[in-house]
């Protein structure tokens, strides 16, 4: 069983950020950055499938400047076997550029399973992983909360509104994978040791053509600051009135 | 109730990566046999587990554990869950063994990477992080003085975090005088270990049901064995017995005698002990007999240097809190502002508040550098290439560990102090972190030797050990970075070298007048204003590495970001202000100590 796991490195979005000044980005002074979620979801659930079967190989590609090696070390340091860099100056806005590249990596690498995210936390596209398919013309299961592999073949889970559905799919395939799978495990410190001397490899990026351009991202206007008026009961007769008079909701 | 300043840091992510590798070039250590298998980029990489595990597990329930602490139900100790798990995880990273050799299990980290790592424990939640650590401690003392079969029995257990670790040394007449230790231990008649018979009293983690076992290691006396310091042994002492396949059994007649409620530190269980007092009680000799207090001091340098670790994490986080709460509070308008209509601005614009955070940060961080220096001291004492480089690393941390003991956990207390004033009210309200950093830090001042016993340490022990070695190493250092920064072509740091000298001639002078003095004075009126001498030197020491800070800052800023060369701007002003605000004090400290101030010695009993 051999499985790629393609991640992205992305800024944690918990803490407050800036636009850059040339409004195409976000300013990445000052900020962490670690695996997208839903990427580490797919990295734990590949090295426990890997685990579970107790053979095989889970690799790690990313795409972007050398600052993405850090994850891939993270990636080696919870148990991925080895890691390859698509090196390019910068992530394009446009998924099918990247698409192309690591379709052109994954082409011909034998792989028996090729996860994804379902998407990126921060850009959020959601693509790269179906276009891969598509490039590849593999099968393709977005937003499994559920995998497993027997037979030669995979059964996922993926959630709905209310309801689940369960799909059955040959292999090979690409899957995309929603929270919930796994959590990932912290890199231990043996592992962070061990990480060392893993390869990663480091090759040029064959990004596709860029289709659209991004022109500006911005923050949204600040929310004016909320009002009290008072506490329970006694500030009913006053929130009604504001919400007929000033308000006129009601 | 809207809270402001969650999203706050714990630590600086900047400043652990300034200090690490701009100020102590740890990467330097790669060089070293023992950290051969070492690189930057995998300190970075734990520190950056270290920061997730805080972040994930334990910041979380910091106030839960405060909320809820921990109470005996049917003789048992109930913790809230959390706490298990986020020291599972602490210890399936592998920090309980991170700075221990491989060969015993550990990871064989430089010990200022791990303490860099830990201080984003501790600024998480110290109540949890010391179940972890007080294991961790354990674990080197069994390392280091223990058979290879008490190493095999014991260590990969509590590596594992399957067993705890305690330090059971205190008894109700044995505190701060540990000379006075009453607990017996008497050979069994099969030579197969001693019965120890005793009580000890403010043991952290001395119960908790969150491990399979707990190893006390236990201070005691040999039947007939001398009297004082130079008759207490040490011994391992499992909470539940250990077949010979290292499973736990039946407990070995330790009896809880009771919890103590304390201020702050509330989630880790402080007990009382009451060992043999029932049921026998077995126990096994850790090393030779009566060299017990032997060796835990050889331990205590990095036990007092993980206190002022742990008061420094919590200056730090109390102030990154109060940052982050300053930029995102709005109120009040700047004093040249006069139409009320416009909207008020963040409290950072107000000078008041700006100083207030200056002084947190020049504390914070001073005490940072200090903790990591005497951490790096503590690696170079191990590994530094020749001998007089590990002799002087030595002479320099006896100096300098009681003032990482208590400096922190003194100024601490005031940058933290400062946290709550920045927030106003709402620092003070349990909805806000400030107040409950407050209540913990404030044990740092009192366990592992109270400020007083630091201060008599530095000017009754390690100011004469060795004939004044330690001090003038220390003075040499201090002095070979001020001719280092006089050096350069910047003019703020040849003030700052200056300012600094100020500090440095008045430590000797100080020393050199005190040391005439006092061989002539009555020796309690000698040591009698210790704690001022304390004070004095901990100032120039955290001056000098100040200036440090703000050289290696002013190096950075030839190749930095303009995002980063203001965090390096933000160096040589909080340099600045140490030097012109801090460091000044020393003068009337000086003068106290020099003239053997005698005001508070000769106060009567009866006057008060």
């Amino acid at each position: 069983m051999k499985i790629a796991v393609c991640i992205k490195r992305v800024p944690d979005m918990d803490v407050r950020f800036k636009i850059a000044p040339d409004a195409k980005g976000v300013d990445e002074s000052g900020l962490k950055f670690d695996i997208s979620d839903f990427d580490g979801y797919a990295v734990e659930a590949a090295l426990q499938m890997k685990e579970k079967l107790g053979v095989g190989e889970v690799v790690t590609i990313a795409l972007g400047p050398d600052s993405v090696q850090e994850i891939l070390r993270k990636a080696m340091s919870m148990g991925v076997d080895r890691s390859v860099q698509l090196k390019a100056d910068a992530v394009p806005a446009d998924s099918y550029a990247i698409a192309t590249a690591l379709a052109a990596e994954l082409q011909g690498g034998g792989y028996d399973l090729i996860m994804f995210g379902r998407m990126s936390i921060d850009t959020a596209h959601g693509a790269t992983g179906a276009m891969v398919a598509e490039l590849l013309g593999l099968p393709c299961v977005t937003a499994c909360s559920r995998l497993e592999i027997a037979d030669g073949k995979g059964t996922a889970r993926r959630e709905l509104e209310g309801a689940y559905e369960t799909l059955t799919f040959p292999l090979p395939a690409v899957v995309t994978i929603d929270e919930g799978i796994a959590r990932p495990r912290y890199p231990s410190l043996k592992g962070i040791m061990a990480a060392k001397k893993k390869p990663l490899d480091t090759k040029p990026a064959q990004l596709g053509a860029t289709a659209f351009t991004l022109d500006t991202m911005a923050l949204p206007p600040e929310r004016a600051a909320g009002r009290i008026i008072g506490e329970g009961v006694a500030a009913v007769p006053e929130l009604v009135r504001l919400l007929k008079e000033e308000a006129k909701v009601l | 109730m809207q809270i402001l300043g969650m999203s706050a840091p714990l630590l600086d992510p900047r400043d652990v990566v300034f200090q690490l590798f701009d100020v102590l070039d740890t990467d330097a250590l790669t060089a070293r046999p023992r950290f051969a298998e070492g690189s930057r980029e995998m300190y970075e990489a734990v520190l950056a587990t270290a920061r997730t595990i805080a972040e994930e597990q334990l910041a979380p329930h910091r106030q839960r554990n405060d909320e809820h602490e921990p109470t005996v139900v049917n003789g048992q100790v109930v913790l809230i869950p959390e706490v298990g798990v986020a020291v599972q995880a602490m210890a399936e990273a592998g920090f309980i063994g991170a700075s221990l050799d491989a060969e015993a299990g550990g990871m064989q980290l430089p010990y200022s990477v791990v303490a860099a790592a830990l201080g984003w424990f501790d600024a998480a939640n110290v109540a949890t992080t010391s179940y972890a650590l007080l294991t961790s401690a354990a674990a080197h003392l069994i390392a280091t003085f223990g058979t290879a079969a008490q190493r095999e029995r014991f260590l990969p257990a509590m590596l594992t975090g399957h067993f705890a670790g305690t330090m059971a040394l205190t008894e109700p007449d044995a505190g701060s005088s540990l000379a006075d230790v009453r607990t017996t231990a008497t050979p069994l008649p099969d030579g197969s270990g001693y019965a120890l018979r005793g009580t000890k009293i403010w043991i952290s983690g001395g119960d908790q049901e969150i491990t399979e076992n707990i190893i006390h290691l236990v201070l005691a006396r040999i039947d007939g064995a001398p009297a004082g310091v130079k008759g207490i042994s040490l011994f391992a002492v499992a909470k539940r017995t250990i077949d010979a396949d290292g499973r736990s059994g039946e407990l070995n007649g330790i009896a809880l005698g009771g919890l103590i409620h304390k201020m702050g530190w509330r989630g880790t269980t402080s007990t009382l002990l009451n060992f043999g007092e029932r049921t026998e009680c077995r126990g096994e000799l850790i090393g030779a007999p009566h060299r017990g207090l032997t060796y835990m001091f050889q331990m205590m340098n990095e036990a007092r240097i993980g206190v002022g670790r742990a008061a420094t994490a919590m200056a730090c986080a109390a102030f990154q809190y109060a940052l982050e709460y300053a930029r995102t509070r709005h109120q009040g308008r700047p004093v040249s502002e006069k139409d009320p209509a416009r909207p008020p601005v963040a409290i950072i614009e107000h000078p008041d508040v700006r100083r207030m955070l200056l002084e947190q940060k020049a504390i914070a961080e001073g005490a940072f550098a200090l903790i990591l220096e005497c951490a790096r001291l503590v690696d170079d004492e191990r590994t530094a290439p020749t001998d007089t480089e590990r002799a002087t690393a030595r002479a320099l941390l006896e100096v300098l560990t009681p003032i990482a003991k208590s400096f922190p956990a003194i100024v601490g207390q005031e940058a933290i102090s400062l946290a709550m004033q920045t927030l106003g009210g709402y620092g003070f309200a349990r909805e806000y972190p400030i107040e409950q950093h407050y209540r913990d830090n404030r044990l740092n001042q009192l366990h592992e030797g109270t400020n007083g016993i630091q201060a008599l340490d530095l000017l009754g022990r390690k100011v004469r050990q060795d004939d004044g070695a330690g001090l003038r190493a220390l003075l040499e250092r201090m002095r070979a970075t001020v001719t280092a920064a006089q050096a350069q072509d910047d003019d703020t740091l040849r003030a700052l070298a200056s300012a600094c000298t100020v500090g440095i001639e008045r430590l000797e002078r100080t020393t050199a007048t005190w040391a005439r003095a006092s061989a002539t004075a009555d020796p309690a009126l000698a040591l009698a204003n210790a704690s001022a001498y304390l004070d004095l030197t901990s100032r120039v020491v955290v001056g000098w590495l100040w200036l440090r800070q703000a050289m290696a800052a002013s190096r950075a800023l030839a190749t930095a970001s303009p995002s980063h060369a203001e965090f390096l701007h933000g160096k040589r002003q909080a340099a600045a202000y140490w030097m012109r605000w801090e460091l000044p004090k020393t003068e009337h400290l000086a003068s106290l100590v020099a003239d053997l101030d005698a005001i508070p010695f000769a106060m009567r009993d009866a006057w008060f």
